[in-house]
């Protein structure tokens, strides 16, 4: 168990924004992952996780991750509430600044439940416990006759007192050791179906995002970058820009050379968002365009694609690839190619900041609001302490949020006008200055011997890394980025992974499910390939391919367990029907991924109506462990399903000559309700600890629909978005 | 000045005439809940009711709006309220962004056809982008709140 404090009587408190005169517990954050015995045997105490009980009773969490529509607040809340036998209404939250104090605070990589989760319960238990021991000290009777129940402590002769009413008694005690924590037979809110805690702000349009903060005196600006990626200005005419009404200035931004520093360009700063927009559009700048002009899609997927068909740098070898491929009796080579994509989350970039008197207060959506901190303290030059970092709800992030570029150039800003300003990228910008997801060409081949048993698999790729992003020139992939291609949970004898060269020219980063988009596509499409190759049905077929029921060996600290993997893609099969007899013309395709150390599997039956694929329905299998909201698990699926879709009919950025050649929604097309397929989710029932649900849904969608289009037309898209194949 | 008539109260703002109705209330008047995503029309973030139709507030002139009966989602009528009744017990929103256009949208396909078709609610709800995708539970709140108003 994790050390936890009664603190409510330390000093530094304030800075929390928390108040006196409340219970306040802290725990060092113990994710679990990451806890070893020195952690325990620590003497020193950093809290970073905090809930304060205060004599009105209600009940304060301090969240540490940012609220992006994943429902981490309502999650968070209802761990400690059940465990505590809150009164889930009575619980708030208070949105945590960004500070090194509360630990980790990224919100990425689908982990935040799966890293608190255990730390929230023994603070929930650890409060209960004491405020028990108060009631027993107050009635003067043994704490074995009183129970905790919604927001009460109730003695066995009926007699009951709120929670409220304990807290003068409570924080004078020390804390209990070996709290007992909840049978999950026992559970009142995790693994329920929970309401957001958010939804009448949302509703009513009371929710404050990014975008809606406002201070006095706010000044609007937007910022012209360069339309080739790390390009310069050689010079800019501002006359007809300062004719614009609500034009206030014309700000040159230089450029700063760090991961997520500003891109540069030439800012004009209004008295309102629009009036920022057109000076924006009237600005004249002659630019320097720099080494990535020459930046062209088209050739490059070439490139990439003569790149994975010659050896490469091998990076994982099992049995003899080279033996197996001599002796098989068929061979089957295939490549892919996968575009760039861009997050668009509806909330575009924006963020206020605001310096002054050597200190700087930001209010933006943020994934990383300790990143931002960093950012803004090294570009003032002043100390991290002087900068506050108030993180909104965020309409939206899909890791764009992650980069706080635009603090930076609002910080930049603000320091040059000496007031509060909003940074507000247009969607334009959004879509042409991202921090975009990789392309990537990716070959693979097998050997199948006479009985259609697969003997030999070779996995090939290339793609400009994210790592680019951080140290320019690199350009072979992270070990994250081909982790779920290298370890591929297949039984064959012989494997070999390999990867080839690619160099970056756009800033390079993580969006939704990162790599797990391409490589799932590869393995699960090829893997279908294969099947009506050996003329074995794609289920069985797969099935076999993972083989034996076993633990396969990650570094990882959560098991990889092959029958889990089997068990959702069996059940997904299941409840769409595959198998039975359909109507005329629809055809069910199937795939299955592991990514965040949850197991999905995708079901999508489709028919062809006037050349066009129609999707009649999608169901989605996930084991993620302990669903702590079952609400936001299914709701994270069926967006998981659209977002899948997207991408799979439309998404693709696209360049010439260094220059991204989408620039809205009419030309980067994202599914509407027209297109939008029921989606059915299941959730398997599950002991184990939780796991991602943010992402992992999203990888299987467009493979598993590539392979109903096969099944149902005869047809292989081996590149996407469909779009260009005109069968969307 | 330009008089704009907003959610029952008349507001006088000095602003450019040809500034969209969406910055005037963004930025001016402070009614934040109606929502910029693109400013060209294609997502329907940005979406109004005038005279109890839909439009994307970022395409329209301040100056075309006088003499309009203009409600923002911070404002009230009766199929607006049902809907956001709706929408929270069916819990349909993920980040909630895109959430005021896509009630301000359904409102207006209420006021104008109560027992709409699963295709009707399609085309009508097709002008607005969810990039988290919360179209199904959309669809089966639209649903509910007409079910309801028919049983009513």
């Amino acid at each position: 168990m994790a050390p936890i404090k009664n603190i409510s009587r330390r000093h530094f408190l304030k800075n929390m924004g928390l108040a006196s005169g409340g219970l306040i517990l802290a725990t060092s954050l113990s994710s679990f992952s990451h806890l070893t015995e020195d952690h325990l045997k620590k003497e020193t105490f950093n809290p970073n996780l905090f809930i304060e009980l205060l004599p009105d009773g209600r009940l304060i969490l301090v969240a540490s991750r940012s609220e992006m529509g994943q429902g981490i607040r309502t999650s968070l809340t209802s761990v400690i509430a059940d465990e505590m036998e809150a009164d889930w209404s009575r619980v708030t939250v208070k949105q945590a600044t960004g500070n090194a104090i509360y630990g980790d605070q990224n919100t990425d990589g689908s982990k935040s439940v799966r890293n608190l989760y255990q730390s929230m319960r023994e603070m929930g238990a650890t409060a209960k416990a004491m405020l028990i021991s108060a009631a027993s000290k107050t009635w003067k009777v043994p704490e074995t006759e009183c129970t905790a129940e919604n927001h009460f402590v109730i003695h066995t002769t009926g007699k009951k007192i709120g929670y409220g009413d304990l807290v003068s008694t409570a924080i004078t005690l020390d804390i209990p050791e070996n709290v007992k924590l909840k049978s999950s037979k026992d559970f009142k809110y995790i693994g329920k179906e929970l309401p957001s805690i958010d939804v009448h702000d949302i509703v009513s349009g009371k929710a404050i995002f990014g975008l809606d903060k406002r201070v006095p005196n706010l000044k609007f600006a937007a910022i012209k970058r360069c339309p080739v990626t790390f390009g310069s200005v050689k010079s800019f005419d501002k006359t007809d820009v300062l004719k614009i009404p609500g034009v206030i200035d014309v700000i040159e931004v230089p450029r700063i050379i760090k991961p997520f520093g500003a891109l540069g360009g030439v800012a004009v700063i209004a008295t309102s968002t629009w009036a920022a927009f057109k000076g924006k559009e009237a600005l004249k700048i002659d630019w320097d365009y720099g080494a990535n002009a020459e930046y062209t899609t088209n050739t490059f997927i070439t490139e990439l694609t003569e790149t994975v068909q010659k050896p490469g740098k091998v990076n994982k070898s099992k049995g003899n690839i080279d033996q197996a491929f001599t002796k098989g009796d068929k061979l089957i080579e295939h490549t892919y190619q996968l575009p760039h994509l861009v997050h668009t989350p509806m909330e575009v970039p924006n963020a206020i900041s605001w310096v002054k008197d050597g200190t700087c207060e930001v209010w933006a959506p943020l994934q990383t609001p300790q990143a931002a901190r960093k950012e803004v303290a090294d570009y003032l030059g002043i100390n991290q302490e002087k900068v506050t970092v108030n993180v909104t709800l965020l309409g939206g992030g899909f890791g764009r949020k992650s980069k706080p570029d635009y603090v930076v150039e609002a910080t930049i800003l603000s320091k040059e006008i000496q007031g509060p300003v909003q940074v507000v990228w247009t969607r334009e910008d959004d879509i042409q200055h991202s921090y975009y997801h990789t392309t990537s060409a990716q070959y693979l081949k097998a050997s199948l011997d006479n009985s259609g048993r697969v003997t030999g698999w070779l996995h090939r790729l290339a793609l400009p890394t994210i790592k680019s992003t951080f140290q320019p020139g690199a350009n072979y992939p992270l070990g994250g980025e081909i982790g779920s291609a290298l370890n591929v949970p297949y039984d064959i004898p012989n494997m070999q992974f390999e990867t080839g060269k690619a160099d970056a020219h756009l800033r390079i980063g993580w969006l939704r499910s990162v790599v797990n988009i391409p490589n799932a596509f590869c393995i699960n499409v090829f893997s279908d390939e294969l099947a009506y190759e050996a003329g074995i049905d794609p289920l069985e077929f797969r099935l076999q391919l993972i083989g034996s029921d076993r633990i396969e060996k990650t570094k990882e600290k959560f098991k990889y367990d092959t029958a889990k993997l089997k068990h959702v893609l069996k059940k997904a099969a299941k409840n769409a029907g595959y198998g039975n007899s359909l109507p005329e013309g629809h055809a069910i395709g199937l795939a299955v991924h592991y990514s965040f150390f949850s197991y999905v599997a995708a079901a999508i039956e489709v028919s062809i109506v006037d050349n066009k694929v129609k999707i009649h329905n999608v169901n989605m299998v996930i084991d993620c462990g302990v669903a702590v909201n079952k609400n936001s698990v299914r709701a994270q699926m069926e967006g998981a399903v659209i977002f899948g879709l997207s991408l799979a009919y439309y998404g693709n950025i696209s360049t010439t000559n260094g220059q991204v050649e989408q620039n809205n929604f009419n030309d980067y097309k994202m599914i509407r309700m027209t297109e939008a397929p029921k989606t059915h989710v299941e959730i398997i029932e599950s002991k184990s600890a939780p796991t991602g649900v943010g992402e992992p849904g999203v990888p299987v969608i467009a493979p598993a629909l590539v392979n109903a289009i096969f099944k149902a037309t005869g047809q292989r898209y081996r590149s996407l978005p469909l779009s260009k194949h005109g069968i969307v | 000045m330009i008089t704009l008539n907003i959610n029952g109260k008349n507001h006088e703002i000095d602003a450019d005439p040809s500034m969209p109705l969406l910055w005037a209330l963004r930025d001016i008047i402070g009614y934040t809940g109606t929502k910029y995503g693109c400013g060209k029309g294609l997502c329907g973030s940005c979406m109004v009711l005038m005279d109890g139709t839909a439009i994307n507030s970022c395409l329209m002139p301040v100056s075309a709006m006088q003499g309009r009966t203009l409600i923002t989602i911070e404002g009230e009528t009766e199929n607006l309220q049902k809907l956001q009744q709706s929408w929270a017990d069916l819990n349909v929103p993920q980040c909630g962004f895109c959430q005021p256009g896509q009630l301000i949208s359904a409102t207006a396909l209420l006021n104008k056809n109560p027992k709409p078709s699963e295709e009707d609610i399609d085309n009508a709800m097709a002008r607005n982008i969810c990039r988290c995708g919360t179209y199904q539970r959309i669809k089966k709140a639209i649903q509910n709140t007409a079910e309801i108003k028919i049983k009513q």
